[in-house]
């Protein structure tokens, strides 16, 4: 994560300790900087303070002061002496100044967090066998701290709905709501989106969706994450898993260009889901639905699973070698794709300069929500350009081919990933070519290839991608690939080292990288791919202002060239 | 905006002075809901809906307010509605006895209304009145001391639909002095 | 040996009960009503404030905070609006007494508003009437009316520059709407859910974020009388630090229940219901006194009082000889709140008495923050099954600890409100709450008073 812009450092005193955290900062940060873990339910950094769970009770004070001059009052040591605040005070809505003391151990902050635990449970159903946010669950991790192990509770507990539809993927059970508020707050501030709201009063407040109406915003499911207890569930991971049977990946949403981190959970190389990683640069902690569903293109009926050559099925080491004799000695036009990682494009564009070939790029444009889902429907085509595979913007359209194509121009088309029917190129004339494509899924296009080179899914591999804001994201592999299936990375490495008749190929992601900044000066050249593993890398991207970008402003987005307005 | 509910000039008049008044629209809730509750005898979804586009709200905003409120309704009390305070000053001088006595002599229990929709009774919190408990208010009307005897005798008026002419209960709003000296 | 029984002194309520005052202009002008708006408008609005702050007047809603400081902790320089509000929700249980001067006599509320709009430089000022005072309402609207046609109120007010136009707003039920961010956060149109504090101090994040004065009725009353008679003269009645009069509201079990304004510190709660009230019925004897609204903590009969006052002097009191002003009841390790003296004789089952309040704080929660929420609910189911023949020795102590992880712990005062009465209750009636548990509820004589 890229850490935003730093701030005045400040000494308090936490639990004792003099350290330094930023100034203004609240005191569960603060604390959370040095170790020290503040529990908390309502509060979330991205969402504005309710202050209402009362978890994140602690002790605070600061330095006391003359009324008279103004002067810090000394103790006796020669110590600033500190007016504690008699009542604890909430971490969330405290924020540090210099000299602060905070106790967020002591044995009053423990008492009252026993307490307020004790109160979230007495009308809780206590339901972790058959509840899904068992194992992630902040009630459930708390009250193995601060609960008692028994119950003083001997009265009945309140009565609420327990399976309410609240949208077409988020079910909600009211019973164990502990009425924070943050999906309430989720939906107000960052969707704009007021649909939920708490009905009743007191204990018998009950959150729902006014009636007829329905959280079915294409965020909905951010409500689940941000959900502390097992109230909000997604209505498709509802029963299907245990949390604690997963493996999680780091990975990057490929929706759109707005690059959303995430993080895959898989069982046995199945994805069970999609959720958001937080990155306060790109997506704060959020995602949205349409790019959780993604993971289900892996197992689509369309995926290509087998190399073929004439629509029969052949091994891929053939396949490729029959790309190579196409490619060969031929005028070929290379089809490059926004959707290919970083890495894949350096290769392309090797490529296309080895055949000297004409290189095509397509668009992909949709509505832009003004949030996560932007309008450039692509995760990488900042990459095309920053790799230099092309200099222009494209346009969702590949019309130019035919001309190409009827001139004579174009003999071979190597396509990655794009479907050329549907982007203005007639059929007839693409029968008048012979093509090469490689990509993950099946389309009008690799029905008509001669040869088909299948890919794998983002899911399957490591790379990066650049994002709308020109940061450069990696992202690991998350499960493995359809059995005898390589990388797009492979694939282009060995038809590169085929054309050229090379031993050495360029397999792994570094070599790559090292490779396409030796000699060349682009604004990756101080980059390795080790560095991204690690962290996004933001880019400048100034040289693409006079660029006609078609992302809106959106969050943590402002165009090029814009971003102070 | 279209008057789906109904509602009577003089209240869309009434809404349309109060709603200006406000330096936001959203503080008119509460005045608007009132209005629209004073008519048509409670606020169902459909009224809901119709104030928040009157507000520029979203349903769920007035919603959140009508269940709060106890003095709010989604569904219409009896033609007679009577309330009894129940908090610790009335409870002392018999509230709960007079409550008692009005289920028995108005034929319904607390927090409903009657089968044939005559008369609602209802269990309030303080209604600040306590130096005269037990408070009992009939509609928009206050009366004081309504205990024992007193508070037979005042069903009985009640039912008898004679309660507004009775000089024995005479209620705090008609016992206040509100005329002009000058006339 | 015969005491005096001193005298009300009526400010406040000099005409409320006059039979010859209405609740119109014409009355409050001939008893001399808006000569101190007049005589205020004259004055510097920073004059006007700091005779506020001289008169030591001090916040009549229940707190009792200075007022005057009140004000100057008003953010003026953010440039904002700048709003006063009345809060007129009168929501604690056992008090009574703005509904008189609503009801009674509205335009000295409407003067006392006017004056202080003026001296913090608001332009629009609410009234929030609890929704009960439907009547209230009508009367303060048409008072309101009255005041603009001659010039008292509205558009520049005694035809100089200064406006400020004066809404009635009204709430619909709930005793949180007289916490002064939840009534905010009300008349704003939202639930009304306590803001937490920091930041939201109205003073300079109140109403529309923006800085905003929150006094109760009677405190804005008593600015027409600061005006009228000079801070400094003002702050001569009653005591340091507990000045002018006070409006007590006495309830429950006493002979002449009422409102009966005193000056403060004029008298002692044992005059006050053994003199002024004609005390108890006959043959009842004392058992407990809640003497600021239902939330201040009771005081038992026969518990004595010792310690020292703020000014140095030491005291000893029986419950009869607390003074009625606003340190007395405090000494005592109470509060004199809003003024609602609720009096309990011997026929009182007191954990009863607690089980009503307990229902009442439940109620009234408004859910928004844990402990208050769950701890009011629960303190509730509690007490109710202790008067269902379900008590159980182990309950006092339960009820202790359930209100000891609310008090102090809370968005609002709220939680100390819904805490206060189980803590002095269970800890002075410990023995009554004990012998709920072998005590079988069904036997309960059925013509004795229920409170539950």
């Amino acid at each position: 994560m890229i850490s935003p812009t730093s701030k005045e450092m400040v000494t308090i005193n936490l639990n004792g300790v003099e350290v330094e955290v930023p100034n203004g900062i609240n005191a569960v940060e603060a604390a959370a900087l040095h170790g020290h873990e503040v529990p908390h339910y309502c509060y979330h950094p991205k969402l504005s303070v309710a202050g209402n769970c009362r978890m994140c009770l602690v002790e605070m004070g600061t330095p006391m002061r003359d009324r008279a001059t103004g002067e810090v009052v000394l103790s006796e040591d020669g110590t600033p002496k500190i007016g504690w605040v008699p009542k604890p005070v909430i971490g969330c809505a405290t924020n540090v100044s210099g000299g602060m003391h905070l106790r967020t151990e002591s044995d009053l902050v423990t008492e009252c967090r026993e307490g307020i635990m004790e109160f979230l449970l007495v009308n809780h159903p206590l339901d972790c066998p058959i509840c899904d946010q068992a194992g992630e669950c902040r009630l459930q991790e708390f009250a193995t701290d601060y609960g008692r192990g028994y119950s003083r509770y001997v009265e009945r507990k309140n009565i609420k709905p327990k399976r309410t539809r609240l949208g077409p993927r988020v079910t909600l059970d009211d019973e164990r709501c502990i009425l924070c508020s943050r999906c309430i707050r989720f939906s107000q501030e960052v969707v704009k989106d007021d649909v939920l709201g708490f009905v009743d009063r007191g204990s018998f407040s009950t959150l729902t969706c006014f009636p007829g109406k329905e959280l079915s915003n294409n965020y909905s499911l951010n409500t689940v994450d941000i959900c502390p207890v097992g109230a909000l569930t997604s209505t498709d991971f509802r029963f299907k898993m245990r949390v604690w049977f997963l493996k999680e990946t780091k990975s990057i949403c490929t929706e759109s260009s707005a690059g959303c981190n995430t993080t895959i959970s898989s069982r046995e190389g199945t994805i069970q889901r999609i959720t958001p990683r937080r990155n306060d640069l790109v997506n704060d902690t959020w995602m949205t639905d349409s790019g959780r569903e993604l993971y289900k293109s892996v197992r689509s009926g369309s995926r290509i699973l087998r190399p073929s050559f004439n629509s029969n099925d052949i091994p891929l080491q053939d396949a490729i070698s029959s790309a190579v004799t196409y490619l060969k000695e031929k005028k070929v036009g290379v089809v490059a794709s926004c959707h290919s990682t970083v890495e894949e494009q350096i290769l392309t564009k090797r490529l296309i300069g080895l055949l000297n070939a004409d290189t095509f790029l397509r668009g992909h444009f949709g509505d832009d929500d003004g949030i996560l889902l932007s309008a450039d429907r692509t995760a990488n085509l900042r990459g095309a350009l920053v790799t230099g595979l092309v200099d222009h913007y494209p346009e969702d359209n590949l019309s130019e081919i035919n001309n190409a194509i009827e001139n004579g121009e174009v003999e071979t088309l190597l396509v990655i990933d794009e479907d050329l029917l549907s982007s203005g190129v007639s059929e007839e004339n693409l029968k008048k070519v012979s093509i090469v494509y490689l990509g993950t899924h099946g389309n009008a296009t690799s029905n008509l290839s001669e040869v088909v080179l299948p890919g794998l899914s983002v899911f399957e591999k490591s790379g990066s991608f650049i994002n709308r804001s020109f940061i450069i994201q990696a992202f690991e592999m998350s499960i493995p690939g359809p059995v005898g299936l390589k990388s797009q990375v492979d694939v282009l490495s060995e038809i590169v080292s085929l054309l050229c008749n090379e031993e050495e190929k360029e397999t792994t992601l570094d070599a790559i990288w090292d490779r396409f900044n030796d000699g060349s000066s682009t604004i990756l050249s101080s980059i390795k791919f080790s560095d991204l593993a690690k962290a996004p890398i933001q880019l400048n991207g100034s040289q693409w202002s006079h660029l006609n970008f078609a992302e809106k402003p959106a969050l943590n987005y402002q165009p090029i060239g814009n971003e102070n307005s | 905006m279209e008057n789906t509910l109904n509602l009577s000039e003089e209240t869309l008049s009434k809404i349309d002075e109060v709603v200006p008044k406000y330096p936001e629209k959203r503080s008119a809730s509460l005045m608007v809901i009132h209005l629209v509750q004073d008519e048509l005898g409670a606020v169902d979804d459909t009224a809901c809906e119709w104030i928040a586009q009157r507000l520029e709200l979203q349903p769920i905003n007035i919603k959140e307010l009508i269940t709060f409120y106890p003095m709010l309704r989604e569904k219409p009390w009896g033609r007679k509605h009577v309330r009894v305070c129940r908090t610790l000053p009335c409870a002392l001088r018999g509230s709960y006895a007079t409550c008692k006595i009005f289920e028995k002599k108005l034929g319904v229990k607390e927090g409903h209304v009657r089968e044939d929709g005559e008369y609602s009774l209802e269990f309030m919190e303080c209604l600040a009145d306590c130096g005269q408990g037990p408070v009992v208010i009939v509609d928009e009307k206050t009366y004081e001391n309504i205990e024992g005897e007193r508070a037979e005798n005042f069903a009985q008026l009640l039912t008898d639909g004679k309660l507004e002419q009775s000089e024995e209960f005479k209620s705090y709003e008609d016992s206040l002095n509100q005329g002009s000296p000058n006339t | 040996m015969s005491v005096q029984i001193p005298k009300e002194r009526r400010i406040i309520l000099k005409h409320a009960d006059d039979p010859n005052y209405s609740n119109r202009i014409d009355c409050y002008i001939r008893e001399g009503g808006y000569e101190n708006l007049k005589k205020a408008f004259g004055m510097k609005p920073e004059e006007v404030a700091e005779e506020v702050l001289k008169s030591g007047v001090r916040g009549r809603g229940g707190a009792g905070f200075p007022a005057g400081m009140k004000w100057k902790f008003l953010d003026r320089k953010s440039g904002k609006p700048i709003y006063l509000i009345c809060n007129a929700d009168e929501s604690e249980p056992g008090t009574f007494k703005d509904r008189q001067i609503m009801y009674k006599d509205p335009h000295q509320l409407i003067e006392g508003m006017m004056i202080a709009a003026y001296a913090i430089g608001a332009k629009q000022a609410f009234i929030y009437i609890r929704a009960e005072f439907h009547e209230g309402a009508h009367i303060l609207n048409r008072a309101i009316a009255e005041a603009k046609e001659k010039g008292f109120c509205g558009n520049q007010i005694l035809g100089e520059e200064f406006s400020c136009d004066l809404v009635v707003h009204r709430g619909a039920g709930a005793y949180i709407c007289g916490e002064e961010t939840g009534l905010i956060e009300s008349l704003e149109g939202k639930r009304p859910n306590p803001r937490i504090k920091p930041p939201y101090f109205p003073a300079v994040l109140g109403l529309y974020q923006c800085p905003t004065i929150v006094n109760n009725v009677e405190t804005l009353c008593n600015v027409r009388h600061i005006i009228e008679m000079g801070g400094e003269e003002f702050s001569k009645i009653g005591k340091p630090n507990n000045t002018g009069t006070r409006i007590w509201c006495v309830s429950g079990q006493v002979m002449k229940p009422g409102y009966y304004e005193f000056e403060c510190g004029a008298l002692t709660l044992g005059q006050m219901i053994f003199d002024v009230c004609g005390g108890l019925h006959p043959g009842r004897s004392l058992k407990a006194i809640i003497p600021g609204g239902s939330s201040a903590k009771v005081l038992k009969a026969g518990e004595r009082f010792k310690g020292t006052l703020k000014d140095g002097t030491s005291f000893d009191w029986g419950l009869e000889d607390i003074p009625l002003d606003f340190d007395g009841p405090m000494a005592a390790g109470s509060m004199s709140g809003s003024g609602g003296i609720i009096v309990m004789d011997d026929t009182v089952d007191i954990v009863e008495a607690m089980a009503n309040i307990n229902a009442f704080y439940a109620h009234e929660s408004c859910g928004q923050c844990t402990p208050c929420r769950e701890g009011s609910l629960w303190m509730r189911k509690i007490t109710q099954r202790m008067c269902s023949g379900g008590a159980r020795e182990e309950d006092a102590d339960l009820l202790l600890s359930v209100a000891k992880q609310i008090e102090g712990r809370t968005i609002c005062a709220f939680g100390e409100a819904a805490a206060w009465p189980t803590q002095s209750f269970v800890t002075k009636f410990k023995d009554d709450f004990i012998k709920k548990a072998s005590e079988n509820a069904v036997q309960k004589d059925s013509s004795s008073l229920q409170l539950i």
